[in-house]
């Protein structure tokens, strides 16, 4: 079997004196859709900042593509290839659509490449092509989650990690948003998905874990998961 | 005997006074939006009132003096000498005294930059001395008089320098790629690392910028009043903070008219009340500011999104 894409084991990391992952391990094999899910605070979003470079682990390793990225400073992990939906959207308000996708851009040089994946994204997310020269502050959720995901695939990314991308949406805008990533995934980018909708996660996903204060307590296929007694009471409502 | 033709005269008088002494206002205030801009660039990025910043325009001061007693120079490269020389050391306090606190609460920093201003005020005067130095006199004889007010060389060469300046740093900050990474960095640092965006690069250079930009404001201050000293830093340096916060902190548009607003008021205070008054009027706009508009004129009130 090939080697996984995305490798972690055995992390801990810390937030000051709170220990937010315990010995935490996970795998995302190249061309998959992985989802974690979990209750607020079970340590989902820590996973996704550790692997992007804003936390660092305090024990236990992280390899992508067979390079160890532990500790990594988050602009470098950009350019290893892994690119990071956060929570929020976070784009950057007071500048129009347009600088934002350049700013996804920011660490590529291939003229060409930028151009052919800013009609990639556009085609993804027509909406964000109408609005290229409105500031970002004025779109609405669901635009601001578009621009956030097509500004992460701006950078061309082998990883995404998308958190959290049906927050505080509508139902029909999160099953856009959905099939959406599935696309995105078919063109060939692998994703990891931290999701409290767990339903929607499951749907899509290949494979998925289970969060729970800190520790891994449940992982398997996706669909096993999705039928599985213990994960219906405890995330999907019944 | 006519009243009013008196009364005509005299009000033509007040007006032509007040048209001068606007343009005196108009150089002393970009005097102040160059230093502003550097406070409130640093501002924005890190959030840090950069109590050294008025000592970082003095060193520029002498920077500019030496190139242009001991080197002989002209204006023109002793002002790019001091940019250069200046901008670097202003990364340089930035990479000792401020990166390794990048994570420690905010106090800490305002005092070590509180700490770093008594550092470089002293040590300059150590190796300067504290006796003021005479700048030699520039364009005094140079002077363009329109419909009765009188604009001179120093005055002619402070509004040309600060306008090539302000393009050149719109043009930096909203078309070139670091400029687009300052704003980033400056609206939402960790997500802008989320971009690939060194934010530590990004802040060493705003410190350049902001240095750079007050250094020229030291070698213009010298040339426009003669006389530079190791403390001339302190009152500028507050009064560059007044205009930040007027115009709205962070935001560089408002450190701009922040700084013209503060130059036309001390200026008009000065001229037809007295200038003891003029650093009174200073800091009563400041309290003003914070009593009626505490996001200053340019300013959002930010309130948190939900």
């Amino acid at each position: 079997m090939a080697e996984p894409m995305l490798k972690i084991d055995n992390i801990d990391v810390y937030y000051g004196a709170i220990h937010a992952l315990k010995g935490i391990s996970l795998e995302v094999n190249e061309g998959e859709i992985v989802t974690l899910i979990g209750a607020n605070g079970a340590g989902k979003s820590t996973t996704l900042r550790t692997i992007s470079g804003l936390l660092k682990p305090k024990t236990g390793s992280i390899t992508f593509l067979g390079q160890s990225i532990a500790g990594v400073r988050a602009h470098e992990i950009v350019k290893k290839g892994i690119s990071q939906v956060p929570e929020g959207r976070r784009v950057f308000a007071e500048m129009t659509v347009m600088e934002n996708l350049d700013l996804g851009a920011f660490v590529r040089k291939d003229k060409a490449g930028i151009q052919q994946d800013l009609k990639h994204v556009f085609e993804l997310f027509p909406r964000l092509e109408e609005r290229k020269n409105q500031s970002a502050g004025t779109l609405s959720g669901g635009e601001q989650q578009m621009l956030a995901m097509g500004r992460a695939l701006m950078s061309r990314p082998k990883l995404l990690l998308l958190d959290e991308p049906s927050m505080g949406l509508a139902p029909l805008l999160i099953k856009e948003i959905f099939n959406i990533i599935v696309d995105i995934n078919k063109s060939g980018t692998t994703v990891l998905l931290v999701e409290q909708n767990a339903n929607m996660a499951l749907s899509i996903a290949n494979r998925a874990y289970v969060l729970e204060t800190g520790r891994i307590t449940l992982s398997g296929k996706a669909q096993d998961l999705a039928a599985s007694e213990d994960v219906r009471k405890a995330y999907l409502g019944g | 005997m006519r009243p009013l033709t008196i009364w005509k005269e005299l009000s033509m008088e007040v007006w032509h006074q007040v048209l001068q002494q606007l343009i005196n206002g108009i150089s002393l205030g970009s005097i102040y939006a160059l230093i502003a801009l550097g406070y409130t660039m640093i501002y924005g990025i890190i959030k840090l009132i950069n109590f050294a910043h008025g000592d970082i325009y003095m060193v520029g001061a002498y920077i500019g003096f030496f190139a242009i007693t001991q080197a002989h120079l002209s204006v023109v490269p002793a002002l790019l000498i001091s940019l250069v020389v200046t901008g670097f050391l202003g990364m340089l306090v930035e990479r000792l005294a401020y990166k390794p606190l990048r994570h420690a609460p905010r106090i800490s920093v305002l005092i070590t930059a509180i700490g770093v201003s008594f550092f470089l005020e002293y040590t300059t005067m150590y190796f300067v001395s504290p006796t003021p130095r005479t700048f030699p006199a520039m364009f005094g004889d140079v002077a363009v008089t329109v419909g009765g007010i009188v604009i001179n060389g120093q005055q002619m060469l402070i509004l040309g320098i600060t306008a090539v300046l302000m393009v050149i740093l719109t043009y930096i900050v909203q078309k070139t790629k670091t400029g687009k990474a300052m704003r980033a960095a400056s609206f939402d640092t960790e997500t802008a690392e989320l971009m690939g965006i060194n934010s530590d690069r990004i802040i060493s250079i705003t410190f350049g910028i902001g240095s750079a930009l007050a250094a020229v404001a030291g070698v213009l201050v010298g040339i426009y009043y003669n006389s530079i000293d190791p403390l001339m830093g302190i009152m500028p340096g507050l009064k560059a903070f007044v205009a930040a916060v007027l115009g709205g902190i962070g935001i560089l548009p408002g450190a701009v008219v922040g700084g013209l607003i503060l130059g036309v008021v001390e200026a008009l205070v000065s001229g037809f009340i007295s200038s003891t008054f003029r650093d009174a009027a200073a800091f009563a706009i400041l309290i003003l500011v914070l009593l009626v508009r505490p996001a200053g004129i340019f300013g959002k009130n930010t309130k948190e999104k939900v």
